[in-house]
């Protein structure tokens, strides 16, 4: 791998941001909303249920690990989608890079994209709401890492389907994330979902993530075994959309569809 | 020996679409600093072949070489630090400005001394007074400039040009016509491209392909071809059979 040609992919994303005030404000905007919200909805849960002792920093937090995944996807898929939109597809492709360097850049420039979310709503639920998710204390590295991987293992299988099926695919890009989230278990334990579809739900990384931090929060114990599996499940995932990204760039040239790919 | 001299060597290449057939069975070399026209209409098989050529499409049958390197073989990353391409049917993303997609673009082709290459590759093309706009604000004459100044970042050994003036003006089409004319003379530059545009070709090409649903109909260089007719008349002649 090129460090070189993988930083000067960094920069164009990191150009494209940075020179858009509108962008960086949508960064913020949309996690900020969808804090906000819950932390109302969670303020009267607490309220009005003695579930939980502290419903309010549990899902809060859950749903600030859960943007954070959310950012990450979408920022993949939007990096990807940005070179279709733009009608420089062709141009990137006939570069020198190879998958895995783009691949290293887009991951690197959406976790970065991502954190420009994450950290004002970090920060903001602490004030408005009392909850701050580095109570989590060291394991958050650990939690969001293993998040931010199967975001980018989503994102190289959307942007896989892109590269194979052409700029149709786009609305599957949306679409992924909210087809895991009721089986990621986010807001809830596994144990509310049917029997059958504990099984498929236990397959994701998300239900282990999320049961440990709910552990931490409502045990104040520390479980390894969720860290391992979340870990073990999302190095799977990984090498699992990097497989079928080659496959798919693979038939892409069979098909002639890296051609003047385009709006 | 000759082998030496080519900067592509294409044997017997066919593409194949489920029952379509892109390219069918062409063969042709293009020499170290000579310029090649792909010359036919729609569907004729110019872009398949550059799409081929720039590893974008994998050929059905047929060996490429460029620059003595199997294009299949895994030293893909070597062949493009030597080839660049441009068409107006791609762009360089709109909301980045000149400098920032060249600079860009000059670290993807690894280019040494990025500084140096930009104030030439700027000064070259007249772009200075717009290196701080944004690429989708320019003209389409000014946009053509910086497309050509992005193929050109890495001082590639082979270029390839997608009907180059297709939907330009007149001004801007004669603009590039001029510059690569000139270009090919002052630089160590082979050049491939597909035209529609006849005279175009009779003007820059050293060698002509007619290319029909994928077939060669005629090749040869320019001068044997035309000897006292226009290219134009002899397209016509050919594509009426």
């Amino acid at each position: 791998m090129n460090i070189y040609r993988i930083y000067g992919l960094c920069l164009r994303h990191i150009y494209l941001i940075f020179g858009s005030l509108p962008r960086i404000i949508d960064l913020i905007y949309w996690p900020s909303i969808q804090i906000i919200l819950w932390g109302f909805i969670s303020k009267f849960f607490t309220l009005n249920s003695n579930y939980y002792s502290d419903t309010i920093g549990v899902i809060l937090t859950a749903a600030i690990m859960y943007d954070f995944l959310f950012r990450t996807s979408i920022s993949y898929n939007i990096m990807f989608l940005e070179e279709i939109w733009s009608r420089n597809f062709t141009n990137l492709f006939i570069t020198p890079l190879k998958i895995s360097e783009i691949i290293t850049a887009i991951t690197l420039t959406s976790i970065f994209r991502a954190l420009i979310g994450l950290i004002p709503v970090s920060v903001l639920a602490i004030p408005l709401f009392g909850v701050s998710i580095f109570k989590l204390g060291l394991i958050l590295i650990l939690l969001l890492l293993n998040l931010h991987i199967f975001g980018v293992c989503l994102g190289i299988l959307v942007s896989s389907g892109l590269i194979r099926f052409g700029p149709a695919f786009e609305n599957i890009a949306w679409a992924s994330l909210f087809l895991l989230a009721p089986l990621g278990c986010i807001y809830y334990p596994i144990d509310i979902l049917p029997t059958w579809l504990q099984h498929v739900a236990t397959a994701l990384p998300l239900v282990h993530i999320f049961e440990e931090a709910r552990n931490i929060l409502i045990n104040e114990r520390f479980v390894l075994q969720n860290i391992i599996y979340a870990t073990s499940l999302t190095l799977l995932y990984f090498i699992f959309s990097i497989f079928i990204f080659h496959i798919f760039f693979k038939q892409a040239k069979k098909k002639g569809t890296l051609m003047n790919m385009g709006e | 020996m000759k082998r030496l001299e080519n900067i592509i060597e294409v044997k017997n290449l066919s593409k194949q679409y489920k029952d379509q057939i892109a390219i069918d069975n062409i063969s042709f070399t293009l020499q170290k600093k000579q310029t090649l026209g792909l010359l036919g209409p729609n569907g004729s098989g110019k872009s398949t072949t550059i799409g081929i050529l720039l590893g974008l499409i994998t050929a059905s049958y047929g060996t490429i070489l460029i620059d003595n390197i199997d294009i299949t073989s895994n030293q893909r990353s070597k062949i493009l630090e030597i080839v660049n391409f441009a068409s107006p049917y791609t762009e360089l993303p709109k909301r980045l400005t000149v400098k920032q997609n060249l600079e860009v673009y000059a670290r993807l082709y690894n280019v040494k001394n990025i500084k140096k290459r930009l104030e030439e590759i700027l000064e070259y093309f007249d772009l200075e007074k717009l290196i701080n706009k944004k690429t989708g604000d320019l003209s389409s004459g000014q946009k053509t400039r910086v497309s050509i100044a992005k193929a050109l970042i890495n001082k590639p050994k082979l270029l390839l040009l997608d009907e180059p003036t297709a939907s330009l003006d007149p001004v801007t089409s004669e603009y590039l016509r001029k510059f690569i004319e000139e270009y090919k003379i002052k630089h160590d530059i082979s050049i491939l491209f597909s035209s529609h545009n006849m005279s175009e070709a009779e003007r820059l090409c050293d060698q002509i392909i007619f290319l029909k649903k994928g077939k060669i109909l005629l090749q040869g260089k320019v001068k044997d071809i035309v000897k006292n007719k226009n290219l134009e008349k002899i397209y016509f002649n050919v594509f009426k059979k």
